[in-house]
Formats: C-alpha cells, sequence, structure tokens
C-alpha cells in the first residue's frame, strides 16, 4: 500500500540524511521526500510518500519517530488530508499544436510560467491523478522535460480518522 | 571569565561524573589533552588502538550502567572507533565518544585527517552532533550523556573541530535540558499491563524470554519476584544473561541457535510468551514461521520499533523493563488468589524432563583438555565471584554456556554484532572500573589477536585481567559450520602461525601460562588468579570440539543437532601443538 507521511523534524543540519539514511538502510521505499519551513522556521516539515505492507509502514513510522529530530509523525492513509504536486514542464510544440498546449493547461489549470519563441514553460499543481493526466495528454505535443516537486501534504482541519 | 573550548569540554565531563576516559591523541585534539595534562579528577587511559578505546569505553559501561567515554583524534583515529560504535549500537550500550575535526574553516576541503565522522556514523549511532560553535558546547555535552544513557541507550558521538577547542568562551552548565523532539515512554499502559496479568493467570504453559532490556533497566529484582510469585521458568538471551540467576530452579539457561535443549522444547511448548526487553533476534527464533506456534505474546520493551518487529505479539507494552514489571507484579499480587505452585506444578515437570533427558553436556577427556572443562573450572575456581568478557565464536558460546552468572552486569559479550575483538578491551574497561574484581576474558585464538596490542595498556596501567585463551589454532565457528554444512571444505579457517601466546604475553611484560593437559587447567587458573597481573592462559583444546545443542540456521529451534556419542577413534586425536 502506499501511505503518505507528514513528519515535523527540528529544522537543524544533516536532518534530512537521518531520514533518507533511515530509508535507505533499512530498504524502505521512497517515492517521493519534499521539505519545507514551518510556521515555526524551527521546525521542517516534510512529506513522505513510500509503499509497503502494512508491518513495514508501522515500522517505518515507529523508526521515524524514535529519530532523535524528528518531533511527530502522522501516516496521512489514516486521515483526511489534502495532498497537492507541482509539476514544472517546456514543452515545445509544432505550430499546429500551439494552440491545444494551450488550451490544455487552461483546463488544467496551469499557467504558463516562461515562453520564448520555441518553448512554453507550464506550471501546474494538483494531486497526483491530475499531473499524470495533464503529462499524458501532453506527451505527443512536444514535450521536452519536466520536473515534479514531490508530494506535499496537511491533514483537513476538521479530518477524522478514518 | 571565559575558557577554552577544550576546558569547557572537560569541566562538562567532570559535571557528568566522568573520571575515566579511554583515549588516543592526534593533532586536532591536542588543545584537550593538553588540558588533561596532569589533571587529577579524570584519568586518561591511553589504549594501543581506537578500537580498543571504544570496546573499553563499551566495556566500562556494561559492567558499571554508568556511560562510558572515549575520545580520539579526527580521521583515521575516528574511523577506527566505527566497530566500537556499532558494537555498542547494536547491544544498547551507553557510550559516548568524542573525535576530534579539523578546523570548521576547514571542513569540506578533503584537509589532513578529515573524515565526516557525522556522516559515517550515523547509522551506527542513536545520535551524533557536529560542534561548530563553542557556545553550544556544554549543553551539546550534557544532551549527549542524556540521550546515550536514558530511554534505550546507545553511543552518541561528538565531532569537535581544532578551532572550537581553543577558542574561549563562558562556561555555562546547564542544569536542566529538554529535548522537545526526544520523549521515551518509560511508564507502560496500565491497561495494558492489566490485560498480560490476566493472561499470565490463565496460561498454563508460560516462559519468559529475557534480554539485555532486563540488564539495562536494573529490572533483575522485578524479574526475579515475577518468575517466583507465579513460578514461571526464564531464559535468558545472550544479552540477558545475568539478568536472572542462572543457577536459580527457573532458569532454563539460553535460548535459541546454541542454546539449551529445555529452553528451546519450553518456547515450543508454551502457551504464553512473556519477552522483556529482548528483540527476537533471528540466532534466537531460528525459523520465523515455525517458532512458538501455540504461544501468545506479551512484549515488553522501551524501544516501540522492537515491537512486532519480527513476531506478531497479542499485548505490546513499551516501557522501561523495571517499572513495567513493578507494576505487573503489583497487579498479579492484587489479583485473584492463585495457587500458582500447584498450577505450575504440570508445566515445571515437564521442563524437568527436557532437563533431564539432555542437559548441556561435553565428554570430558582425560588426554585432551575440552574448552567447556575449562570454563567449568574457571566457574569452579573463581566461585562465579567475576566478570567475564568473551571474544566471539565457539569461545563465546562456551562461556555463555558454561560458567553460570548470577548477577547482572558480570558477562559482557558482542551479541548483536558479534565483534571478534571486543572481549579484551571491554574487560580492560571493566577492570578500570572495578580495580578489585576478577575479569576475565574468555577467547579465541583468533579474536584476541584483533586486539592484542591492548596488551600494553593493561600492564601499563597494572590492570590484572585474564584471558583464558580456548586454543584451537582455528576459526573454531567458521570451521564448524564448515564441517557441519561445507562438505568439510575447510577454507581459510585454519590458523597456521598461532604466534606463542605465553612468549606473547612475556614480549609485552604481562605474565603468559600454558595447559596443554587437562590435569594443568586447575594449576594455571589458580596461578592465574593469585597473580595481580595482567595474565593470558594458553588452553591448548580439542580442536575437534563444537558447540552443542546446535540448531542449524533457518531450521525452528526445536530441531537441534546434539553432540554425537564419542567414537574411539576420536579419543586418541591430541590436540594441535
Ligand atoms: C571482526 C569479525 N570478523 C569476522 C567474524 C566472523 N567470525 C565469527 S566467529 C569467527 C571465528 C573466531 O575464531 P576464534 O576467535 O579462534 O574463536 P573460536 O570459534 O575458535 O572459539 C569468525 C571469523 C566476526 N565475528 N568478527
Ligand atoms: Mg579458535
Amino acid at each position: 500500500m502506499r501511505h503518505t507521511i507528514s513528519v515535523l523534524v527540528e529544522n537543524k543540519f544533516g536532518v534530512l540524511s537521518r531520514v533518507a539514511g533511515l530509508f535507505s538502510g533499512r530498504g524502505y521505499n521512497i517515492e517521493s521526500l519534499s521539505v519545507g519551513e514551518t510556521l515555526d522556521p524551527k521546525i521542517s516539515a516534510m512529506t513522505i510518500v513510500t509503499t509497503g505492507e502494512e508491518q513495514v509502514i508501522e515500522q517505518i513510522t515507529k523508526q521515524l519517530n524514535k529519530l532523535i529530530d524528528v518531533i511527530k509523525v502522522q501516516d496521512l492513509f489514516e486521515v483526511d488530508h489534502v495532498e497537492r504536486e507541482m509539476v514544472l514542464m517546456k514543452v515545445s510544440p509544432r505550430q499546429e499544436h500551439k494552440a491545444e498546449v494551450l488550451r490544455l493547461a487552461e483546463i488544467f489549470r496551469g499557467r504558463v510560467v516562461d515562453s520564448s519563441p520555441k518553448t512554453y514553460t507550464i506550471e501546474i499543481t494538483g494531486d497526483e491523478k491530475k499531473l499524470e493526466a495533464f503529462i499524458e495528454l501532453m506527451k505527443p505535443m512536444g514535450v521536452k522535460e519536466f520536473v515534479r516537486s514531490g508530494k506535499i501534504a496537511i491533514a483537513r482541519e476538521m479530518s477524522k480518522n478514518k | 571569565m571565559k575558557v577554552s573550548g577544550s576546558e569547557i569540554l572537560i569541566e562538562s565531563l567532570k559535571k557528568e561524573g566522568v573520571k575515566h576516559i579511554f583515549g588516543y591523541p592526534g593533532g586536532v585534539v591536542l588543545n584537550i589533552f593538553d588540558y588533561l595534562y596532569g589533571d587529577k579528577d579524570i584519568k586518561l587511559f591511553l589504549t594501543r588502538h581506537e578500537q580498543g578505546a571504544t570496546h573499553a569505553a563499551d566495556g566500562y559501561a556494561r559492567s558499571t550502567g554508568h556511560v562510558g567515554v572515549a575520545l580520539v583524534t579526527s580521521g583515521p583515529g575516528a574511523t577506527n572507533t566505527v566497530t566500537g560504535l556499532a558494537t555498542a549500537a547494536m547491544d544498547s550500550i551507553p557510550i559516548v565518544v568524542i573525535t576530534g575535526q579539523v578546523a570548521t574553516s576547514l571542513i569540506g576541503n578533503d584537509a589532513f585527517q578529515e573524515a565526516d565522522i557525522v556522516g559515517i556514523t550515523r547509522p551506527c549511532t542513536k545520535y551524533n552532533y557536529l560542534v561548530k560553535d563553542v557556545h553550544d558546547l556544554a549543553y551539546i555535552v550534557k544532551e549527549a550523556f542524556y540521550i546515550a544513557s536514558s530511554g534505550r541507550p546507545g553511543p552518541v558521538v561528538i565531532d569537535l573541530p581544532k578551532d572550537v577547542t581553543a577558542v574561549q568562551a563562558k562556561f555555562n552548565w546547564p542544569e536542566k535540558i529538554d529535548v522537545r523532539s526526544y520523549n521515551p515512554t518509560m511508564e507502560g499502559n496500565r491497561w495494558m499491563i492489566e490485560k498480560a496479568a490476566r493472561k499470565i493467570e490463565k496460561s498454563r504453559k508460560p516462559i519468559i524470554i529475557a534480554g539485555g532490556g532486563v540488564i539495562g533497566s536494573g529490572a533483575s529484582p522485578e524479574l526475579l519476584e515475577l518468575a517466583e510469585f507465579t513460578r514461571i521458568p526464564v531464559t535468558t538471551t545472550l544479552m540477558g544473561i545475568g539478568g536472572f540467576p542462572s543457577t536459580h530452579a527457573l532458569s532454563l539457561g539460553m535460548p535459541g541457535m546454541h542454546g539449551t535443549y529445555y529452553a528451546n522444547m519450553s518456547i515450543q511448548d508454551s502457551d504464553l510468551i512473556i519477552a522483556v526487553g529482548m528483540r527476537f533476534d533471528d540466532r534466537v527464533t531460528g525459523k520465523l514461521d515455525a517458532f512458538a506456534p501455540n504461544a501468545e505474546i506479551i512484549h515488553i520493551d522501551i524501544d516501540p520499533t522492537s515491537i512486532r518487529k519480527n513476531v506478531d505479539v497479542a499485548i505490546p507494552i513499551v516501557g522501561d523493563c523495571k517499572k513495567v514489571l513493578a507494576v505487573l507484579n503489583q497487579v498479579l499480587k492484587e489479583g485473584e488468589m492463585l495457587q500458582w505452585a500447584e498450577i505450575r506444578k504440570a508445566w515445571l515437570k515437564q521442563i524437568d524432563e527436557w532437563k533431564k533427558l539432555r542437559p548441556l553436556s561435553y565428554t570430558f577427556d582425560e588426554n585432551v583438555i575440552k574448552p567447556q572443562y575449562v570454563v567449568e573450572r574457571l566457574y569452579a575456581l573463581t566461585g562465579g565471584d567475576a566478570i567475564i568478557t568473551t571474544e566471539v565464536g565457539q569461545n563465546q558460546m562456551w562461556a555463555a554456556q558454561f560458567f553460570k552468572y548470577d548477577k547482572p552486569r558480570t558477562f559482557l559479550s558482542s551479541g548483536g554484532l558479534g565483534t571478534m575483538g571486543y572481549g579484551f578491551p571491554a574487560a580492560i574497561g571493566a577492570q578500570v572500573a572495578h580495580p578489585d574484581k576478577t575479569v576475565i576474558d574468555i577467547a579465541g585464538d583468533g579474536s584476541i589477536q584483533m586486539n592484542i596490542q591492548e596488551l600494553a595498556t593493561a600492564v601499563l596501567y597494572e590492570l590484572p585481567v585474564k584471558v583464558a585463551i580456548l586454543n584451537n589454532q582455528y576459526l573454531g565457528m567458521v570451521r564448524q559450520w564448515q564441517e557441519l554444512f561445507y562438505g568439510e571444505r575447510y577454507s581459510h579457517s585454519h590458523l597456521k602461525g598461532v604466534p606463542d601466546f605465553v612468549k606473547v604475553a612475556e614480549a609485552y611484560g604481562a605474565v603468559g601460562l600454558r595447559a596443554t593437559k587437562p590435569s594443568e587447567v586447575d594449576a594455571v587458573i589458580k596461578e592465574a588468579l593469585k597473580i595481580k597481573k595482567t595474565v593470558f592462559m594458553d588452553f591448548v583444546i580439542d580442536w575437534k570440539e563444537k558447540v552443542y545443542p546446535m540448531v542449524p540456521a533457518g531450521a525452528p529451534i526445536d530441531q537441534m543437532l546434539f553432540e554425537e556419542a564419542p567414537k574411539k577413534e576420536d579419543k586418541k586425536l591430541k590436540a594441535v601443538k
């Protein structure tokens, strides 16, 4: 099963490698990991997407909790939450595809954040399904490259345990 | 008043009650060593290798329960501590290792003797620090000792750049610290403990498996109380040895790969396992699917990650073993009045039959020394009043099987990592902490050569450590596997060129004694115990001897191999040498 785990950590030097090292050292999967500061600049929030059997996920959350610098671990699988990811994509469409590219970007509520005579750079955010769909639709249009931010997630304020 | 970083470091160590450090100097720690020069409160023991210093700190910690401290230089000095750190990490031993580092301005430049020791040791420490600002130093020392010794203990590294040891600052010793992200659960959940008590009351064939957590948390009295009150037999893992008296009628000795027949049979037949401070290592469980098929498990451990890692657990109790057992005992005593002795009669009778059927045994021989005999004589002639350390291999298993340990912190052995070369420096550390106790390293001829240079340390500081070398001229445990499972293809396990250990000892200024016949064993041991000096006892043993019982790797623990009946021609074989 795939789980999104939210981890609050001390914003200290080396914390990222402690977390990454835990996953590599124990052979856990890591699909994406993103980190950023929180309201309290001394605390960072990490969003980790991982897959594993129930017992493995239990070990992952326990092992994360055991790290000295980890303040809180929440497996978002168990709660209602919002997930977002961003893609930045460069497309160089042929003349006849240009309009279609812009139309698709609009449908997916993307924005053209940079353009040159041959290339558009499109920013798009959303959940994973939306981004995958967008990428699939764009592929025939001359995608040169794209980067993905990795997922960030937050529990809903009125979240009930599922 | 401002003082140097070196002074802050050493004065902080004193505030933590440190009296002994094991160490080795070098360029970037010269300031620290200079401050230690002539210091009256802290004595530094100069080992002959940083691995030795780290294991000595570990032996100091295991034998006392206090944090052991090592101090080494950067680069190679620091990397030499890695085996010692990993050893301590696997066995949850509180040590603090202070490594020098190149000056902060040079870090990352591949400077002379620079190593990213925080990076290298991250997976084999509980926590580690790079001190970038001298103003953090006192706090970091305090926090390091707190983290090393609390919760599930473990090794902590403090990496200290040279400039930080020189720069001046005010020494502010924090009286209190608070690590908001680190709060080990000490008290067990009361409701869970009550559930556990009800299970124990219903169980007819319970067994306690006690591990290193019992010793780490000082839970031996509570464990004894639980076992005696409920008449539940106790098996102690390698790490738990000494946590429950081996001579007690309820003791089943060690379980697992080289465990006793009756411990393994009892586990397999049990209906309830009370696991205290142990982690279901594969050396204990054997084939997991076939482990204790009828038992429900109550698992008490301070580390939640130990619970449900390898086996399914009916009642998990996260907490300090001592505290949890104390509450459990109280709940049991307040519970239903039960005729425990009566309830347990059938089960204990069954176990007694197993004990009689296959006790731990070996075949004594008049002509060649059996290693088990040496260990038995060590026990008899010390009256069991000794701290035993071990190396790794057959020697370790015989030391676990044939010496009896009635007190915690008297059996020091590298369980999790299985580090050859651990026992001798660990014995040095234990002897420093217990100058008046008999400390004996039960060693193999291979392992002792891994840190044999520490003879100089023992002699220099007049530490009367005894080393009993069970000399089989082989990497015996490797040989045993090759004999049993690799068609007697003895690939690189014969230790050709084992030195004359008597001469080695003498060359270092220690005493060397040798026994080649069983009749000489007692005299050698008595002599060694009498001499107040470092002694190597070279016991030339039967190189064919194997450790039994044995569960082949991956087999269920009730499928054990035993010593075959001795054949006639075996008798004639003499030990090598
Ligand atoms: C540092 C290290 N290297 C290798 C091993 C693998 N190993 C386990 S037991 C053993 C043989 C030990 O030989 P010896 O010290 O003579 O003990 P014996 O088994 O003969 O009693 C070896 C090589 C180990 N445990 N530790
Ligand atoms: Mg040997």
